[in-house]
């Protein structure tokens, strides 16, 4: 009968499937991206099966964590109409299913054939033991380049939707900071030395021209 | 292949209806660039899958190192995608692909 661990992948794998089913065919899209997440959480738990414990934590952490959250910012922040959107579907209808028919039935003949499954045997008794610092071990010293571009790349993403969204404002009232470093302390403060008798004396040769102003005490 | 026990013809049966369902995605929703991202973002998770599955069943690490670098390049793809939408939106006030007629070069 059923072992312990096809119960829980079909129950993950029908789960992952339903929730991808939602993305696609709800109406408003803050329903499908919360599908999406949910999609997303079981596909970990289908990860977690195959001993992959620290890409499936990586998933529902960036994943869901943060790049999910930046759709629901988004479409949060966008005033949408759903209706308008939402025109054309039951016209593509018919020919998008025909498609993914025709695609899902060529890719299962093609996997379901004994010949392609038998050419991979089952290894997977070798990667049981501390995913992690398998991981590890390969990715800080073999991929140790490819990783340093992972994160260059990353820089370049930050960078570029920083530039895209960045609106300049008009009317606003802000300090250019190129003139803000190059001021001298002459510009802002002016010493002064006053002596204690009366009348006052300036020592500035600026305010001399003007003539001496003495006030009485 | 048969149902009681998992192998990994199941974990690619299943990879593969998550792109087909993925697919179909952008045909259903071709007005609704959101959608058609989150379908591109099922697609990328499909691909993951089969990777880890015959990293799994290969015995052989290099497969997860790739859905590494995968994740990492599809959250920059989808931080500019989200970016872009925002500047289009801004410019017509609207999402249907459509009214993005005038974007054409």
């Amino acid at each position: 009968m059923f072992e312990f661990e096809s119960i829980v992948f079909y129950f993950f794998a029908f789960l992952t499937l339903s929730a991808a089913l939602g993305v696609i065919l709800v109406s408003n899209p803050i329903y499908a991206a919360l599908f999406l997440v949910l999609a997303f959480v079981a596909s970990a738990g289908i990860w977690l099966l195959l001993y992959a414990e620290f890409l499936a934590m990586v998933l529902v952490l960036v994943y869901v964590g943060a790049v999910m959250v930046l759709f629901l910012f988004v479409l949060m922040m966008l005033d949408i109409n759903i209706d308008t959107l939402r025109e054309g579907f039951w016209r593509y209808l018919p020919f998008a299913v025909i498609i993914a028919v025709l695609f899902a039935a060529e890719i299962i003949l093609v996997l379901t054939n004994p010949k392609f499954t038998s050419v991979v045997g089952d290894a997977s008794a070798a990667l049981t033991d501390d995913n992690t610092r398998a991981l590890g071990s390969v990715l800080y010293t073999e991929y140790l380049y490819p990783f340093e571009l992972a994160s260059v790349l990353l820089l370049v993403a930050i960078v570029a939707a920083v530039a895209l969204t960045l609106r300049r404002r008009i009317n606003t009232r802000y300090i250019n900071p190129a003139t803000q470093v190059q001021t001298k302390p002459t510009d802002r403060v002016r010493l002064v030395s006053v002596t204690k008798e009366s009348p006052l004396q300036f020592s500035s040769p600026s305010n001399d021209k003007k003539g001496k102003t003495s006030c009485p005490d | 292949m048969e149902f009681a026990s998992v192998s990994l013809g199941h974990y690619l049966v299943v990879a593969a209806l998550l792109f087909v369902i993925g697919v179909a995605g952008i045909f259903f929703n071709r007005k609704n660039i959101l959608i058609v991202l989150m379908s591109i973002e099922l697609m990328l998770l499909a691909v993951n899958l089969n990777f880890i599955a015959f990293s799994h069943y290969l015995g052989d690490i290099h497969g997860q190192v790739f859905v590494f670098f995968i994740l990492t390049v599809a959250a920059a793809e989808s931080a500019i995608g989200l970016a872009i939408i925002i500047g289009a939106f801004r410019a017509k006030k609207s999402i249907n692909v459509d009214d993005w007629r005038a974007f054409h070069g």
